[in-house]
């Protein structure tokens, strides 16, 4: 580094060298990063494990420099279940979309939720299957047009998105469930705040911690990301407001 | 000398995983396997091991891979339907290389079928199951003794080519008590450089994945697997053989069919016909080889495939005869056990 | 020597339990033992049954077609296993509840009160498969009461070691109803 230069910031080595391969503007860039940023600021690299999901972020395990397993489409929190059963004093994440949490994976998810299995689920949000093309997710809004709902999502034909921030957090082992976005860096300071708190409820065993983040997918929602911006502050944080949405008690933490 | 005991097959089943030193049970309760997760359930408090009723099949077969994954010696028991729903995940985890062994307590199917004993999840289990080319190993025991042994065996198997391998019983093994000799506990140290338990900063992380997008990646993969499956046959086939020394008749029959098999080589050669048995251990990787040596004698006239189904195993005899000697068979369905008398009668019918 | 045996009777009568103190026996004399169960739906409130072979030799199948030695306890289960007495083998039948007994004569048939024993004697129907037990070993001697008696206390768990002297008591009286042999 030249002399007179201070260095304010650099890419965590939890971040492996390869090329994030994700669209512009997409926030599964921020949210590896974030995350990975929280497992070398904690100091847990060796004692981490994460789960990837079939989704966008099925090769989540080529930019995450810490052991990863890939799980079928909606097993990630068998998956996470299995291993934080065999290696309890480890941090363990699944890493989700919300086709594969809470589509294909609904049963999965609910019934850790209901263990309080004790890992941390990060579950992106975007309304959208992004990978296959842009089809509806059991999260894609009222009205919103996808490739399989091109006329709009109709309620009457198929339900409203389902609210899992909400839901989990009815669970009683379930310690911690917070909705976080990142489309502001307000929003991100908040989301990395979120993923810490997370880890550290983890860390003292208190349960269940679930992460959902409002996220976009410009590609899949056919828009810039500014625009994608604009579409989640109009219409998806209406209707899934930031917000924490159970935390442990005081003197448990 | 081990402790001796009057056991179920699946009793027997979960008291031998604990011996070897089982670390996690996953499973869901199916009829005709629920006393193994019942014993598993009770014995946990005792022994230093996870049991987890899972939610479904689908969600045990993958707790397996994840702590398989985490490098732990891990089981689950199910029955046909059961076993149906984790072939998705037994794909995954033959592709992942995860060490995991499952055994199956057939009952008859198709569908909701019956829950009594068949064997007609044979093709399922031994020419793969879920998608992709993949085999796990299948071992069929036909004894609440060889069921033990073959638990022991199993695990070994798993970890030795990071395998899934399948226990291959049935509704019948699975109720029937018998004498077992129980061998002594081991302590499991398993030495699973691969496994997912942290990266450490002396090495690389850990990867544990089914997925390689690039076709030219997942030829590699599927060469590797392939290449390993061809180790596997070179080492592993197991069978076992009554009365074929001077065999002119020679019956093929695994697990509890073998057994009723056993007792109309009795029957007939009391009533003069050179009967043999021959009893496959290992239904994948099958032994054609010697089957094939059989076929080769001149004093052999015909093989006859007794089977608990509508004829599965019999086209892997008659790929190990090649059309040399006439192959037979016989079987009853829906959940009947062919009764001695029967096969013998069906013996009588082909010499005439 | 090989004997093929069944006891069959209604679900809850016992007699899957007699099944297995009868292996059980025969293992801690040396023997080789098997026990097959009918199970599931069958089992409740049905009829139940299991086989059960003693041999000095390995046995080849747990699954019999002709029995040596059958004991049933309802009428079904008499119609099912009367014709599948081998010639010259031994059928014990409960004649309290079974009014009309076997018809062969090319078997030895043995009508045992069981049921009318333990619920008058003994006050307790539930040692009436020991009753029979009793019975059944004066009869065919197939393994030693003491054998039993080591069987029921290896099986029975330790809450109910209390029962063990009304056991013993229902199996002597079984016994002794066999006045011949």
């Amino acid at each position: 580094m030249k002399k007179g230069y201070k260095l304010i910031y650099k890419r965590p080595q939890t971040l492996t060298k390869t090329r994030i391969n994700y669209c512009p503007g997409c926030f599964h860039s921020t949210m590896h990063k974030l995350l990975m940023e929280v497992v070398e600021e904690m100091g847990i690299q060796e004692k981490t494990v994460g789960v990837c999901p079939v989704g966008c972020s099925v090769f989540a395990y080529n930019y995450m420099n810490v052991d990863m397993q890939e799980a079928a489409h909606g097993r990630a929190a068998a998956v996470a279940t299995g291993i934080k059963r065999m290696l309890p004093d480890r941090y363990v994440f699944s890493y989700q979309g919300d086709g594969d949490l809470a589509a294909i994976g609904t049963a999965e998810t609910l019934h850790a939720c209901n263990r309080g299995e004790n890992f941390t689920f990060v579950f992106i949000n975007n309304g959208i299957y992004g990978m296959t093309g842009g089809q509806m997710a059991p999260t894609t809004l009222e009205g919103q047009k996808t490739t399989t709902s091109p006329y709009g999502r109709d309620p009457e034909k198929i339900g409203l998105p389902l609210k899992m921030a909400e839901i989990v957090s009815q669970f009683e082992r379930v310690a911690y469930v917070e909705r976080v976005s990142c489309n502001t860096p307000a929003n991100t300071r908040k989301a990395k705040k979120a993923l810490r708190n997370a880890f550290e409820y983890q860390g003292k065993k208190l349960g269940t911690t679930f992460i959902e983040v409002a996220s976009n997918c410009p590609s899949g929602w056919k828009m810039t990301p500014e625009q994608s911006l604009k579409w989640l502050e109009e219409r998806v944080f209406p209707y899934y407001p930031l917000k924490v949405f159970k935390k442990p008690d005081k003197k448990e933490v | 000398m081990g402790e001796i005991r009057l056991m179920k097959g699946n009793e027997a089943l979960g008291e031998a995983a604990i011996r070897a030193g089982l670390q996690g049970y996953f499973g869901y309760p199916i009829t005709p396997q629920s006393e193994v997760m019942e014993y598993l359930a009770q014995q946990e408090p005792h022994h230093n091991y996870v049991f987890l009723q899972a939610e479904s099949e689908v969600a045990a077969v993958n707790m397996m891979y994840g702590a398989g994954g985490a490098g732990a010696r891990v089981l689950t028991t199910t029955s046909s339907p059961g076993f149906s729903l984790m072939q998705e995940g037994i794909s995954y985890i033959a592709c992942a290389e995860i060490p995991c062994l499952f055994c199956n307590v057939v009952r008859g199917g198709p569908g909701l079928g019956t829950i009594q004993p068949s064997q007609s999840d044979y093709f399922q289990s031994t020419k793969g199951g879920g998608h992709g080319d993949y085999h796990t190993i299948v071992l069929a025991p036909n004894s609440v003794q060889e069921m033990v042994d073959f638990v022991y065996l199993g695990f070994n198997l798993a970890d030795k080519y990071r395998t899934p391998v399948t226990i291959l019983s049935d509704g019948a093994i699975g109720q029937m008590m018998e004498k077992v000799e129980l061998p002594d506990p081991v302590e499991y140290k398993p030495d699973k450089p691969w496994a997912t338990t942290g990266k450490t900063k002396d090495r690389e992380r850990n990867i544990l994945t089914s997925l390689y997008i690039q076709s030219e990646d997942m030829e590699k993969k599927n060469q590797k697997l392939q290449k390993k499956y061809e180790k596997i046959k070179q080492n592993e086939i197991r069978f076992d053989e009554y009365k074929t020394e001077d065999a002119e008749i020679i019956i093929v029959s695994f697990g509890l069919s073998s057994r009723v098999s056993r007792k109309s080589v009795d029957i007939g050669r009391a009533q003069g016909m050179k009967i043999g048995l021959f009893r496959p251990q290992t239904v994948w990787p099958f032994p054609y080889e010697k089957l094939r040596e059989y076929a080769d004698k001149d004093r052999v006239k015909f093989f006859i495939s007794i089977e608990m189904n509508a004829g599965q195993m019999v086209e892997d005899v008659k790929l190990a005869v090649c059309g040399k000697k006439p192959v037979h068979f016989y079987g009853r369905m829906g959940g009947i056990v062919p009764d001695s008398y029967e096969v013998i009668e069906q013996i009588k019918k082909i010499k005439e | 020597m090989l004997k093929e045996m069944v006891f069959a009777g209604f679900g809850g009568q016992g007699v899957l339990s007699m099944g297995t103190l009868i292996a059980y026996a025969a293992m801690k004399e040396g023997k080789e033992v098997s026990w097959f169960p009918s199970y599931g739906p069958e089992m409740r409130g049905g009829t139940a049954n299991c086989m059960v072979n003693v041999s000095d030799e390995a046995i080849s199948s747990p699954i019999d077609t002709e029995f040596d030695i059958a004991a049933v306890f309802n009428i079904p289960s008499l119609e099912k296993f009367e014709p599948k007495v081998k010639k010259g083998g031994i059928l014990i039948w409960e004649n309290s509840v079974i009014k009309k007994g076997p018809t062969r004569k090319d078997i030895h048939s043995y009508g045992v009160p069981a049921i009318r024993t333990a619920t008058d004697k003994l006050k307790n129907i539930k040692v009436m498969n020991m009753v029979a037990m009793g019975a059944l070993l004066k009869i065919t001697q197939i393994v030693k009461k003491e054998s039993v008696l080591t069987a029921l206390k290896g099986t029975l768990p330790e809450r109910y070691h209390h029962l063990l002297p009304l056991n013993r008591n229902a199996l002597d009286m079984g016994f002794d109803l066999i006045k011949t042999k």
